[in-house]
């Protein structure tokens, strides 16, 4: 066994943040609400995702795959084979019992490619379930952006595994513009290889309830993620990020910031950001950061950093968090110079998620997320401008 | 012709045990092309002045009156008082995170001049008012005041004094924090406001430094929320020579 191996510690951990991977569904029991990983969730809004009907429905997809990229399909057991990272939740754990099988995604070890794969994903309608399966194993070296794109209507239930071989350079983002009535739960986990890096991005503006795992181990030192987040909840909207940075390695880091905005009655946000530094981790780095915008009444924000440290020997850790409605110091100041409160509302948002969008690093979603935060504005905030 | 007539403006803050006064009835004209100086000491209620004629909703106007050119000040919002052509540079100019220098004077321009400048021009004012305040024109692109040094921050206030190009500006110790070539260089940049047409500037300041490169018209003493005297330029010789003492002592007599 090599040093590295010896250096990794993979066993289920006693973390009361998060309850252990299985295939297993007696280990996933249907949740009541009160459950810590559910009690923030609108359970009776899901359309009896969680009862685990079976359904071959299917989503729409489109793709743009480079060549020398394959896209096949694949059998539960084999996505297992393959390393499918194990469900930690009821729904994930219902979409990799139902789904059928699973898609794969291969990238060959040392592939480099600038233009984005694309896969889009688009619902007919809500009153189709879809139990989603998806495996992406991308080969050591490579350097690749995968942009996922959910719109249109759909009950979509989805477990992903990022399969990052050592070295690579990965650049992941998963968009959530559905139609207002969707629901999606959606499990993304990522391994990263030794010396890897991944960046995730989550960007959730539609949808009735959206509901994002995005967890982040190690399979080796060296590895970095970067996860970053941006939604936009109106009003009825329920938008839920739960991050797990699972420093199972040492050396690796972790860097996560997430930002929301919320406007209209009843607009609710989630942001759970779980850190566990196992007792092998050591000399890791990880930050964790919240923020949220408030821009009317009506809305609640909650914002959960947690923090498990199982070793000392750790390089740096923090986290942020807040929420905050406008900064009236900053609207005076910009209204000081002639700008009318609403011009300086919509200033103050694009420039709280601008340094977040120019992080994304893809030109071409970095123009399209910056329409939408404007469309999003249109629609409360500068309603009276229209 | 642009007047700010201010008539016994009483202003007051809210505190934890209730409101308090802090302008007890301020009286100041500034005409066309005159440069009227206020000095005061720390907490005699320059800045709540200063804010107040700009609009802070932090300050609740009790009584008086402020007019520009006839037009009821008080009666306005901050941005339509802008719009009127007041301009305040504050003590403690505000961190606006993701915006750009760029971008934010752009949407200044156009409010106040009720239509986009012209691109091409536009750039090259831009860049020439960065430069004559001594920021380079990477300033542009930088959150606006985001990571300032203080003496940024106050040159940024004036460049935008220059492009924005009000009718009346209100110069809250743009002066302090700054060092001598800063202080020099400020001081041109408000001078060469000054020598536009028609130009009231109304300086806030703590010492008289700043008076010996930009020579004020009027120096009014301000103490404990009113004007305690009004004079010319050498009455800042005295203040220069022998501080408040006389006015503070004038003020507990009362
Ligand atoms: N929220 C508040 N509660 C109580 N007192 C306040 C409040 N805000 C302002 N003040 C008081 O109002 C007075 C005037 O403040 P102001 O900032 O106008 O003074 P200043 O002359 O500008 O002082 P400096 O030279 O230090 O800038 C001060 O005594 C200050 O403590
Ligand atoms: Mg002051």
């Amino acid at each position: 066994m090599t040093a590295v191996a010896d250096a990794l510690e993979l066993d289920r951990v006693e973390s009361h943040l998060n309850p252990p991977a299985s295939y297993d569904l007696a280990d996933h029991p249907v949740p009541t609400g009160r459950e810590e990983v559910w009690r923030f969730t609108p359970i009776k809004r899901l359309r009896g995702i969680l009862d685990g009907e079976a359904s071959d429905a299917c989503l729409d997809w489109e793709t743009t795959i480079p060549e020398g990229v394959s896209l096949t399909t694949v059998s539960a057991a084999e996505a297992r084979e393959i390393g499918e990272l194990a469900p930690n939740e009821r729904p994930a754990a219902l979409a990799a019992e139902l789904s059928g099988g699973a898609a794969l995604l291969d990238v060959p070890a040392d592939f480099e490619a600038d233009e984005p794969i694309v896969i889009r994903l688009t619902g007919s309608s809500v009153d189709d379930l879809v139990w989603g399966q998806l495996v992406y194993r991308i080969g050591a070296h490579a350097r690749v952006t995968i942009v996922l794109v959910h719109s249109g209507s759909a009950r979509y239930s989805a477990i992903q595994s990022f399969l990052v071989g050592d070295g690579a350079q990965v650049n992941i983002l998963s968009l959530q513009d559905w139609e207002d009535d969707a629901v999606h739960l959606g499990r993304d986990a990522i391994r990263v290889g030794r010396d890897a890096s991944v960046k995730h991005t989550s960007i959730s503006f539609g949808g009735d309830v959206v509901r994002m795992h995005a967890n982040v181990e190690y399979a080796g030192p060296g590895g970095e993620a970067e996860l970053l987040g941006l939604y936009f909840a109106d009003a009825g909207q329920h938008l839920e990020h739960r991050l797990f940075a699972d420093h199972t390695a040492p050396k690796t880091k972790s860097n996560v910031v997430y930002k929301g905005a919320l406007q209209g009655e009843g607009a609710h946000t989630v942001w759970i950001g779980n850190v566990l530094i196992r007792k092998v981790a050591e000399g890791i780095e990880t930050y964790e950061e919240n923020r949220n915008l408030v821009l009317t009444d009506g809305c609640q924000a909650d914002s959960v950093p947690n923090l498990e440290i199982e070793t000392g020997e750790i390089e740096g850790a923090g986290h942020a968090s807040a929420t905050a409605r406008f900064d009236d110091e900053q609207l005076f100041y910009l209204r000081s110079r002639g700008v009318s409160e609403k011009e300086a509302q919509r200033l103050v948002v694009h420039g709280f998620f601008n340094d977040l969008i120019r992080k994304v690093g893809i030109p071409s979603i970095e123009e399209q997320l910056l329409r939408t935060v404007e469309a999003e504005l249109a629609k409360n905030v500068l309603k009276e401008l229209a | 012709m642009s007047t700010l007539e201010i008539k016994d403006l009483e202003v007051s803050v809210e505190t934890e045990d209730g409101p308090k006064q802090i302008l007890k009835g301020v009286t100041l004209t500034i005409k066309d092309g005159e440069t009227h100086a206020i000095m005061g000491p720390n907490g005699s209620g320059k800045s709540t002045l200063a804010y107040s004629i700009a609009g802070h909703p932090k300050y609740t106007v009790t009584g008086g009156t402020v007019t520009l050119d006839g037009e009821d000040v008080l009666a306005m919002s901050v941005d339509e008082r802008a719009r009127a052509g007041l301009f305040l540079a504050m003590q403690y100019p505000v961190e606006v995170p993701g915006v750009s220098v760029a971008n934010f004077l752009r949407t200044a321009k156009t409010a106040i001049d009720g239509e986009a400048p012209k691109l091409r021009t536009w750039v090259k004012d831009v860049n020439q008012a960065l430069g004559d305040l001594d920021l380079d024109p990477t300033f542009s692109q930088r959150s606006v005041n985001e990571g300032f040094s203080g003496g940024e921050k106050k040159r940024h206030e004036i460049a935008q004094l220059e492009l924005l190009d009000p009718k009346v500006a209100i110069l809250d110790e743009t002066d302090s924090g700054l060092d001598i070539d800063a202080l020099k260089v400020v001081s041109e940049g408000v001078n060469r406001f000054r020598a536009r047409d028609a130009k009231g500037v109304l300086l806030i300041t703590h010492y008289t430094r700043i008076l010996r490169y930009i020579e004020p018209d009027f120096v009014h003493v301000f103490v404990a929320g009113r004007v305690a005297e009004s004079g010319g330029p050498e009455l800042a010789e005295e203040l220069e020579a022998n501080g408040y003492e006389r006015f503070l002592s004038a003020q507990a007599a009362v």
